[in-house]
């Protein structure tokens, strides 16, 4: 500062709405700068592709056979199931936690008695909803390495847990709901599109 | 709007601005500043360091910068998210972040810019110092730091531009690898150790990355801190190259010097604006900057067999390069033109001692050390040309030239600075209020 | 601020020889040739719809675009999925695929000497204005291979693909002697030999639409970059100037 006194009269009222202008500006830069670096951590255009929906081909399957395929990284299971298989479901209904799915995650085509679009085919996500092991096929009624009384069905190794023929979850298990059911289309009568987002229930 | 007339009497306390809180205080502030110097460190280095208030423009391209570090920085870290280095993938990784990660196309963008911008800056900076004379005791210490920064920088940049793995990159990287094979008896081992390998290879991607990503930018933050550090404890130089330290009121604050917050912060701010206006300007609109920025050839995946028709550096080395291609071999080895690039960098180390003029600033000095930077100006923009150019025997013999010019500059210094005329220096900075 | 004068000069010094500086840089890549003007403009939709086609039928059999996702093009070129995968998918695969299900490049080096390049980048390394000038300058050249050669790429392993749109051109020479006094043959001009399918006109409008594509395929983001820039600016302008009046109000203080 000069020697010379100040004299001059500072209008306070004018420093702070330009400070405030400023500021207020500067912050919706550096949020603006922000987002596109934010935004780098989505999935990128390859993991997009990579993640894209799968078409399965199961008129291969045998009935009361499973397929596995992988989708975003994750199994996803085709059970064909014979009428014998599905006739353990209404059986089973004593033994869940959620029978109606309705605290369960599904696309609203599969929230129904066989949680499938053609109830022959089970669409599901092999992984369990406990701590994400993948549950191991036990389709022979009366397994003894499950139970006596194993109406047939998954089986999760790591805990325990225990899921019908459509992926519906014991009660008294760990996991706390049914194994999801990823979106799927059917485009041809033996090919699925696992992981069509927005898929019809065609 | 409401009006709020203070009459002040002396020194200003920042008025307007009461958030910078710089008493040690109570509650947190106080709790932190009990076991941390945090107020203490806010005095000193920003509501009471006291620089000069006759500062010009030239002195925004220190905050610059330190601006352009922090995004180099931060868009550095980003890309390593992406980028994969590997001779196998690192082209891939470069594309792979301009199309398919979102707005990896701008981070990219943001950092091969900053690097130039960096360069810009830098070089301005430096011409400054030089310009008013910075570099003179008591504040040498604080050019040789500078200097260190632009050492490390230049190692950094080069170590960086391999990473695209395009064709001048491996090529670039080759040519001033192979400087160190000139230097006899150790030169062919040296040259092998650097590599790791045989050929640039997919080893020395990786340690060139590793250098780049991590050891380079380690030390660059810490010479940058150290720099600041240095320069708050002698103080600033300024455009009159007086000591606004010898003139002081009561309180023992100069009369010449103006507290940095606010001054000069919001004059930073101002020139911060500017700044990101051209920086952004070139991001969005011509990233390449005809082929200065990124050139061409890059475009194309790293070759070992095949050498493109003109290969250059990127802008900020041609200097140096051109002043490499200017001196012929002689005896029988290429060192010459080694040493000549590397003492071209290493006489501006010695120039605090080599300056021996009674004053500091241009502005007092006599035509002969006008005259002389002006050349300096000249020769050291025209070989930047120059190294951009095929090596054709006009050019040569210019390069020749300039290379000769610009050493006159720093050689003959301690004789012309002395028989200069001077002006007589002023009591106090000059200064018109706006 | 005041500017020392010694100062200004020296400033308008660099700006000048750095504006000097600046077209010797950019200095192509087409060697001695001088470049045709390919006047493409990546702004111009239908021009890349048109190109993308071009690019799909006469250049993607043997060259790939690696980086270049089916899809990508789909959305910034406002292409229907349907469309892409009946009239640009031309090999079928996912609309996620980028373009490289062309032939293996065992087979390029077995039929032309030469893998073909990938064109991912071509339009960044090289520049629209070579490549336009390249597909402009094949002419006939019974010696080789294919009986065409090209002014910008002499002795090129690739045919003249486009001849039957084309047609192929003669190159006409004058000779002049050299300062040996031995006679030399100096290019200068092309003429028309065996017609195309194609107008001359239309055949510029052909390789215009297909280096506009290349230069699109270069960099997909180019477009709206430049749409995203214009806005970044004038919001920066509007920062600048708070900055301004805030730097301006607060040195009232400095006397």
């Amino acid at each position: 500062m000069t020697e010379q006194a100040m004299t001059e009269q500072v209008d306070q009222g004018r420093r702070r709405l330009l400070v405030a202008a400023t500021a207020a500006t500067g912050a919706v830069g550096a949020a603006f700068a922000a987002a596109p670096f934010l935004a780098s951590w989505q999935p990128s255009a390859r993991a997009k592709a990579l993640g894209a929906p799968v078409e399965v081909d199961v008129g291969k399957l045998e009935p009361g056979a499973m397929l596995k395929v992988e989708w975003r990284g994750k199994p996803v299971w085709v059970v064909r199931r014979t009428p014998g298989m599905l006739a353990t479901l209404k059986a089973a209904e004593q033994f869940l936690l959620d029978p109606n799915s309705d605290g369960s995650d599904q696309p609203e085509y599969a929230k129904n008695e066989t949680r499938a679009v053609k109830p022959e085919y089970l669409v599901v996500l092999g992984v369990c909803t406990h701590l994400g092991c993948s549950p191991l096929a036990k389709f022979t009624p009366n397994d003894v390495t499950v139970s006596a009384d194993w109406p047939g069905g998954f089986f999760c190794p790591c805990h325990g847990s225990k899921f019908d023929l459509a992926g519906r979850v014991w009660s008294g298990v760990p996991a706390p709901s049914n194994l999801p059911v990823p979106p799927y289309q059917w485009v041809a009568d033996t090919r699925v599109l696992v992981g069509a987002e927005g898929a019809a229930a065609a | 709007m409401a009006s709020n007339p203070v009459t002040t009497s002396s020194a200003p306390a920042a008025p307007g601005i009461d958030d910078v809180r710089q008493e040690p205080g109570s509650g947190l502030w106080g709790w932190i500043n009990a076991r941390f110097p945090a107020a203490k460190m806010l005095k000193e280095h920003v509501t009471e360091y006291y620089a000069p208030k006759n500062f010009n423009n030239w002195y925004l391209f220190g905050s610059l910068a330190l601006f352009v570090l922090v995004i180099q920085i931060v868009t550095g870290i980003f890309l390593t998210m992406s980028y994969k280095p590997s001779a196998a993938e690192a082209f891939g990784s470069v594309e792979y972040i301009m199309r398919d990660v979102e707005w990896g196309w701008l981070i990219r963008y943001l950092h091969s810019t900053g690097a130039s911008a960096f360069f810009v800056v830098v070089y301005l900076h430096m011409f400054r110092a030089l310009l008013y004379g910075s570099y003179r005791a008591p504040r040498e210490l604080l050019w040789i730091l500078g200097m260190l920064i632009y050492l490390v920088l230049m190692a950094e940049a080069f170590m960086g531009y391999l990473l695209p793995w395009g064709q001048m990159s491996y090529w670039g990287a080759q040519v001033i690898v192979s400087l160190f094979g000139t230097i006899p008896v150790i030169g062919a081992d040296l040259q092998q150790w650097i590599k790791g390998d045989y050929y640039i290879s997919d080893i020395t991607l990786n340690r060139f990355f590793a250098l780049h990503v991590i050891a380079l930018p380690l030390v660059l933050v810490m010479l940058v801190a150290a720099h600041i550090l240095a320069l708050h404890e002698v103080g600033s130089n300024n455009p009159d190259g007086i000591e606004i330290k010898k003139k002081k009121d009561a309180r023992g604050i100069p009369l010449d010097g103006i507290p940095f917050h606010p001054y000069y912060t919001v004059k930073d701010i101002y020139g911060l604006g500017i700044f990101l206006t051209i920086f952004c300007a070139i991001v969005f609109f011509a990233p390449t900057f005809g082929g200065l920025f990124l050139e061409a050839p890059n475009f194309d995946p790293a070759n070992p067999m095949l050498t493109p028709a003109h290969i250059v550096p990127v802008w900020y080395f041609t200097p140096f390069y051109a002043m490499l291609r200017a001196v012929p071999s002689f005896a029988g080895t290429q060192v010459w033109g080694v040493i000549v690039m590397f003492a071209a960098i290493a006489v501006l180390f010695f120039l605090p001692w080599l300056d021996k003029s009674p004053v500091r600033s241009v502005r007092y000095r006599g035509p002969i050390y006008k005259g002389m930077l002006a050349m300096f100006v000249v020769s050291f923009v025209a070989l930047g040309y120059l190294g951009l150019q095929p090596a054709t025997p006009l050019f040569t013999l210019f390069s020749q030239l300039f290379t000769f010019l610009y050493f006159v500059f720093f050689l003959a210094m301690p004789w012309y600075s002395r028989i200069d005329k001077v002006k007589p220096v002023p009591e106090r900075v000059t200064y018109h209020a706006h | 601020m005041r500017i020392d004068p010694v100062v200004r000069r020296v400033v308008y010094a660099c700006t000048l020889l750095v504006a000097a500086a600046l077209p010797g840089a950019a200095l192509g890549a087409g060697g001695d040739v001088p470049l045709m003007r390919a006047g493409n403009d990546i702004h111009n939709l239908p021009s890349l719809q048109r190109g993308a086609r071009n690019f799909m039928n006469y250049c993607a059999g043997c060259h790939t675009a690696q980086y270049m996702r089916y899809n990508r093009i789909a959305q910034d070129l406002d292409i229907p999925e349907g469309e892409l995968k009946a009239n640009l998918m031309l090999k079928g695969g996912s609309v996620h695929d980028t373009i490289r299900n062309a032939m293996k490049p065992e087979d390029g080096r077995k039929w032309f000497g030469n893998a073909p390049p990938d064109l991912s980048l071509i339009a960044r390394s090289r520049g629209p204005d070579y490549l336009y000038t390249f597909l402009m300058s094949y002419y006939a050249d019974p010696s080789r291979p294919h009986g065409v050669d090209n002014r910008v790429l002499p002795g090129t392993a690739m045919p003249h693909v486009l001849a039957h749109l084309q047609g192929v051109q003669n190159a006409v020479y004058r000779t002049e002697s050299s300062p040996d006094g031995s006679a030399i043959k100096e290019f200068e001009r092309f003429e028309a030999g065996v017609p195309g399918s194609l107008t001359p006109a239309q055949y510029e409008e052909f390789v215009r639409d297909t280096v506009n594509f290349l230069e699109y395929v270069g960099e997909p983001i180019q477009a709206k970059r430049q749409k995203l820039g214009i806005w970044v600016i004038l919001f920066l302008l509007v920062f600048t100037t708070f900055a301004y009046f805030l730097k301006r109000e607060y040195w009232r203080d400095v006397k």
